[in-house]
């Protein structure tokens, strides 16, 4: 299979993502409190936990867009001085898809920092995230507003936009979330190669009966952590129990 | 008639520094639009009435000739900025969003500067004919000096936003993804905002302050019916900004009796109405396609 970016070097034991006594209060009300975690080297972790666990919040904390207590370090400096190894996902809903954009204009803002200041795109960046676009299926769709796209088209153009960073690791806020079919399986595959090139996929997620199936790692979070390792190990009847304060059936 | 007979040089140039005002207006309030704080310059405006009229009541006091436009539009640019860092610094607090901080600011700048008029009608000092200019507008009393100002002002204003288009769309569009890659969010919406606070501050002496939001406020909103592209939106607001600065300025000029400020408004307005219904993208009558 083709390669999405260049390719990445699996990150060595040095360059991990680590998370330190991390909290976070909105308003005085703790949100998360002391997570402390390794994500591992590289392959796909889900974090899961029921509504209000702080999954979201955890993403958005690790990337500096809320004010936390702790540390967040890739390769033991802080995220906001290794920003080119990050690539963030929010969730779909976060943004106005009004906005007067097409689709390749959404996935070139990935580029933005590369291109660097006082620059066009060009031309090969353009080849570029056309290519992005051809990867996530939608290359007919390139120069379509994105609001005339369908909910699942507009996640996989975040998804292209993500990639185009060329990071070696990515946080998606449910990227599943109301997609169809379609989009479900052509995300999951871009995971899929992801994991083959080594990189590191954090994804925030809801869908408890795709998880063992999926991802090789899980984090399972309610304000604080509650289990982190192998599928194998911390996806557990019992931790779920823990964690939803209902006994939940983990797989189907 | 022929509508160019008895226009002299001057008022050509006049003309030139308007319609590079209202181009510079409609590219710069195009991203005011997108980034949703399209009120922000409404407060300016109206945050500038202290300022010249505290200019004004200084002038008196310090025996300088009040009506010197340096004085008053020294005192609207000073006004304007304070404006904007009172609604940062408000939206900023606790329980306070951007919109209300917005309001709150318009109100107070209105109110102070309503109650510092009072005062400088009740002194019987001459040269208020520069104070109504600012606050009613007339482009007619523009020296050749100001237009080329304007004009400068204008270049420079599009300059800025040519070099930092990709960045100030990616900022408008997702400004929590554009903080993950390092863009300084901040810093643009600031500068967004000084572009505007400056043109807006610029256009006082054309449309008054009341009015001088709305080269900035109506031309992107007019474009944004014709295109789907950030770029094409930019361009076609500086282009309707300037036509309606022109057209409205020449009007104003032609009907002696109609003052500049309105007749800009009405005829971006009617860009606007146009522009609702028919704009290829998302007018009314465009079916929805793109």
């Amino acid at each position: 299979m083709l390669a999405i970016t260049p390719p990445a070097t699996a990150a060595g034991l040095d360059d991990r993502l680590a998370v330190e006594g991390l909290s976070v209060a909105y308003r005085g009300v703790p949100a998360l409190e002391d997570i402390t975690w390794t994500a591992p080297a590289s392959g796909l972790t889900a974090i899961v936990g029921p509504n209000g666990a702080g999954k979201s919040t955890l993403l958005k904390a690790i990337l500096g867009l809320v004010a936390s207590t702790g540390r967040a370090t890739i390769g033991g400096r802080p995220v906001a001085e290794r920003r080119e190894a990050t690539a963030y996902v929010p969730q779909r809903a976060s943004v106005d898809w009004d906005f007067p954009a097409t689709a390749l204009d959404v996935v070139l803002q990935g580029m933005v920092r590369e291109a660097g200041w006082l620059r066009g795109y060009g031309r090969a960046r353009r080849d570029r995230a056309m290519a992005l676009l051809d990867r996530v299926g939608l290359a007919d769709l390139a120069s379509r507003q994105i609001g005339q796209m369908s909910g699942g088209q507009q996640q996989r153009v975040f998804l292209a936009r993500g990639l185009a960073r060329s990071a070696r690791i990515l946080f998606l806020d449910e990227p599943l979330a109301g997609v169809d079919a379609a989009s479900e399986s052509i995300i999951l595959d871009v995971f899929d190669t992801l994991d083959r090139e080594g990189r590191l996929v954090v994804c925030v997620h809801h869908d408890l009966g795709t998880v063992a199936e999926r991802f090789s790692d899980v984090l399972v979070l309610n304000r604080k952590i509650i289990a982190a390792g192998s599928v194998a190990n911390a996806f557990t009847p019992e931790i779920l129990a823990r964690a939803y304060g209902v006994p939940l059936v983990a797989r189907p | 008639m022929s509508l160019l007979a008895g226009i002299g040089f001057n008022t050509i140039v006049v003309m030139i520094g308007v319609a590079a005002l209202g181009c510079a207006a409609g590219a710069a309030g195009t991203f005011a639009m997108l980034r949703r704080k399209a009120l922000v310059s409404d407060a300016v405006a109206h945050g500038t009435l202290p300022g010249i009229a505290g200019a004004f009541l200084l002038a008196a006091l310090l025996g300088r000739a009040p009506r010197e436009a340096a004085w008053l539009m020294g005192g609207a640019a000073i006004a304007a900025v304070l404006s904007l860092a009172a609604i940062e610094w408000l939206a900023r607090r606790p329980r306070i969003g951007h919109d209300t901080a917005t309001a709150a600011v318009l109100a107070c700048g209105f109110g102070l500067g309503l109650a510092l008029l009072s005062v400088v009608q009740t002194l019987s000092v001459g040269g208020q004919a520069g104070l109504e200019q600012l606050l009613f507008g007339s482009a007619a009393g523009m020296l050749p000096e100001e237009a080329w100002l304007m004009g400068g002002l204008a270049v420079l204003v599009l300059a800025i936003i040519g070099l930092v288009l990709k960045e100030l769309s990616t900022v408008a569009f997702d400004p929590d993804f554009a903080a993950t890659i390092g863009l300084p969010v901040a810093r643009l919406d600031a500068l967004v905002a000084l572009l505007c606070a400056s043109v807006v501050v610029a256009a006082l002496p054309i449309a008054g302050f009341v009015l001088a939001v709305a080269l900035v406020v109506i031309p992107p909103a007019a474009a944004r019916f014709w295109s789907n592209r950030a770029g094409v939106v930019v361009v076609l607001a500086a282009a309707i900004g300037s036509a309606s600065a022109l057209a409205g300025a020449a009007l104003s000029a032609i009907l002696t009796e109609t003052p500049t400020g309105p007749a800009i408004v009405l005829v971006a307005a009617l860009f606007f109405a146009v522009s609702l219904f028919f704009g290829r993208a998302r007018g009314l009558l465009a079916g929805g396609a793109a």
